[in-house]
């Protein structure tokens, strides 16, 4: 049995001008101690998802069907409170802004401490160790002297470490981190992971990597689950997805990266943009910008199935119906 | 590649833009009834110190470094929006801070455009796109009535929209294309020289492939001159002929791209390349740069790189590196160790966690 489970999830959002469906119907699993990269652009519901399994869906957000299991316990219809116990205890978060995840008028300290007696019974001065522990742990220079500052007080970089020794407070056994670097410098972005990962691994804590940014799960994720217009286009080892990738949207995500050494004239790019909810084509939502799509692909919604080592959602996928030279990318004005 | 890019140099030695040791300096001083009080003098952050860097016509110049290195106060320098407090200016041979009449200025301000970071906040949500691409083309007298139609809908075509997008307000746009809007609004006052402020930071890989292919595109059809600012490095190579490395509001490697990217010197510049996320997967263990990037306010002595810098000795804690030529390789580089030659192979560089 998996960590986690999540089975036909659908995420939906009630307009004056009906309903949008912003995550439709998508499944995965989470294993004990593993890492799963979420990968897609703006819009593709990545973090819709990791909200819906923190239970942090904020209305008209709703989860219209499905399913989410944790260690085979439902969760995703549990009651406010019996949630909370679940969430920070279980399940810990981590934000892309370490600033608005912390209270600016608490000290660091205070927050650690609260979180920690919340999560155990533990006295005030044993929560306070525990606390000064985990800033160590994170990496916090001084942490018997830093536990008591203000957020403000922290670097950007020290704020994400403070965030991230909240959410393992309670010793969580999933992690739910959503875009946790996408705020801090490159230079500091390289260390959060290489903290996340050491932690994690030490812990045996699993998590759910969501990030736009191909590069940071290329390097952390053991499997990685590619988003597109709230469905999961492809899913499978980190390697293969990246390395030779099956379903048509991930070569394109995947060759429009720049790469230092990979010399180019121009980028591969997929034209156009992903399609707003309300636009979402009949067939693959893919298939405007799809330079393969085929008469099918136009009337039927693919579901994800095996392609190799990894699983895509595409009729074309695995090469058994079409054979076509798509190596040659579209240059930029040339009609699609 | 090298070969074109190196010949394209040669041919063309006209530099259109020198920055000559540009500086500028912001007066963050508290007011001066707390100054008295407190006996306190005025506190300047220096945000760009002697930067020196040319841009030969037709080629990109990119500068990158992490938030509050000063890149974007360089861009907004070398528009015009600060004056620099010193050093000066030369845009194709004169003098940016010399007295010019109104209209001397005009034609000199048409010549240079900028495009921004965020597209949802440099367009006027209020105007009709046409309006927005059309407002550089009046303020420079080029074209009025049918002429300016007509090349708004040409602008419109060369950035990959259609002329009927141009009665289109600017929320109808998604983010690329708003990024499109920008660069043909800067494009309509026949510009020669174009700072890009991180102009596809905020978009999507993929939307972000289709603008770094334009703006390329572009460059070779109108001849255009780029500084592009960005502190994604796989960016700036993929477009850049000559890259400069900013740290605390100093150059610290000015080098050709395939120099800087081959054979970086500057041990900042090494940190900064090990820090890039290994698409490759060659498995190896990237060594993250220890420690942040210091308070501007007030900088380490010396060389303000020496407190993260696992190279640095005494002399690097005392004096200011100068950017120097460096003969062998033909970039310029701000480094004791350099000099000194006690700057071990790449591979055995690296920081601790």
């Amino acid at each position: 049995m998996s960590l986690l489970e999540v089975e036909h999830l659908r995420i939906e959002f009630p307009t004056r001008r009906g309903t949008l469906i912003a995550v439709d119907d998508i499944s995965f699993a989470i294993e004990e101690g593993e890492v799963l990269g979420v990968v897609g652009e703006s819009g593709a519901g990545k973090s819709l998802t990791g909200a819906a399994i923190i239970g942090l869906l904020e209305p008209p957000g709703r989860i219209a069907g499905g399913v989410i299991r944790l260690d085979g316990r439902r969760i995703d219809d549990l009651r406010y409170e019996d949630l909370r116990k679940i969430r920070g205890r279980e399940i810990g978060a981590i934000f892309q802004d370490p600033l608005t995840s912390l209270n600016p008028l608490y000290t660091v300290g205070r927050q650690l401490v609260e979180t920690i007696q919340t999560h155990g019974e533990t006295s005030a001065s044993a929560a306070r160790t525990r606390a000064i522990e985990l800033l160590d742990e994170v990496g916090i220079p001084a942490p018997e002297r830093r536990i008591d500052g203000f957020p403000h007080e922290f670097s950007g970089g020290m704020r994400q470490r403070v965030v991230i020794a909240l959410a393992l407070a309670a010793n969580p056994r999933l992690i739910v981190a959503d875009e946790p670097t996408t705020a801090l410098d490159v230079s500091i972005q390289a260390q959060i992971i290489a903290l996340l990962k050491r932690l994690c691994r030490d812990h045996g804590t699993a998590v759910m990597l969501i990030t736009h940014d191909m590069g940071v799960i290329a390097e952390t994720a053991d499997r990685v689950a590619v988003m597109y217009a709230g469905r999961i286009a492809e899913i499978g080892p980190v390697r293969d997805v990246v390395k030779h990738p099956s379903h048509p949207y991930t070569e394109g995500l995947m060759g429009s990266i720049p790469i230092i050494g990979h010399r180019l004239e121009n980028l591969t790019q997929i034209d156009g943009a992903m399609p707003r909810l309300t636009e979402i084509p009949k067939g693959c939502a893919f298939n405007p910008r799809c330079p393969k799509a085929v008469d099918r692909c136009f009337k039927d919604r693919p579901d994800l199935h095996p392609t190799g080592p990894t699983q895509s959602a595409c009729w074309i996928a695995g090469g058994d119906l079409l054979d076509l030279n798509l190596d040659t990318p579209r240059r930029a004005g040339e009609p699609a | 590649m090298t070969e074109t890019n190196a010949a394209r140099r040669d041919e063309v030695a006209v530099e259109l833009v020198v920055a000559d040791h540009l500086g500028k300096g912001f007066d963050i001083s508290p007011p001066l009834l707390n100054r008295v009080i407190e006996r306190q003098g005025r506190v300047v952050l220096k945000a760009v110190d002697g930067v020196s860097f040319s841009i030969p016509k037709g080629t990109t110049f990119s500068l990158v470094g992490e938030s509050g290195c000063g890149k974007s106060t360089v861009a907004r320098l070398l528009v015009g929006l600060y004056a620099p407090t010193t050093g000066r200016i030369m845009f194709d041979g004169a003098d940016m801070a010399a007295p010019r009449t109104r209209a001397e200025d005009k034609a000199l301000r048409a010549r240079m455009q900028m495009i921004f970071q965020d597209p949802y906040a440099s367009l006027n949500p209020r105007w009709r796109v046409r309006d927005i691409i059309a407002e550089p083309i009046r303020a420079f007298d080029l074209a009025s009535g049918e002429a300016l139609d007509e090349r708004v809908g040409e602008l419109l075509k060369q950035v990959g929209l259609s002329p009927i997008d141009g009665e289109k307000f600017p929320h109808e746009f998604s983010g690329g294309q708003r990024q499109r809007i920008s660069i043909a609004r800067a494009l309509a006052g026949e510009p020669e020289f174009l700072v890009c402020d991180e102009p596809t930071s905020a978009l999507d890989v993929s939307v972000q492939a289709q603008i770094l292919n334009l703006m390329k595109d572009l460059q070779r059809r109108l001849g255009l001159t780029y500084l592009f600012i960005s502190h994604n490095l796989a960016v700036v190579d993929h477009i850049s002929d000559v890259i400069g490395v900013m740290y605390l509001g100093r150059l610290c490697e000015v080098a050709s791209r395939d120099e800087i990217f081959k054979n970086p010197r500057h041990p900042y510049t090494r940190l900064l390349l090990d820090t890039i996320p290994d698409l490759d997967m060659t498995g190896k263990s990237r060594a993250p740069v220890a420690g942040e990037v210091p308070n501007p306010i007030n900088p380490p002595s010396g060389c303000a790189f020496h407190p993260r810098c696992p190279v640095a000795d005494e002399r690097c804690k005392r004096e200011r590196p100068e950017l120097k030529p460096d003969t062998a390789s033909g970039s310029e580089v701000a480094c004791h160790a350099v000099e000194e030659a006690r700057l071990p192979a790449p591979s055995a560089m690296g920081g601790d966690t």
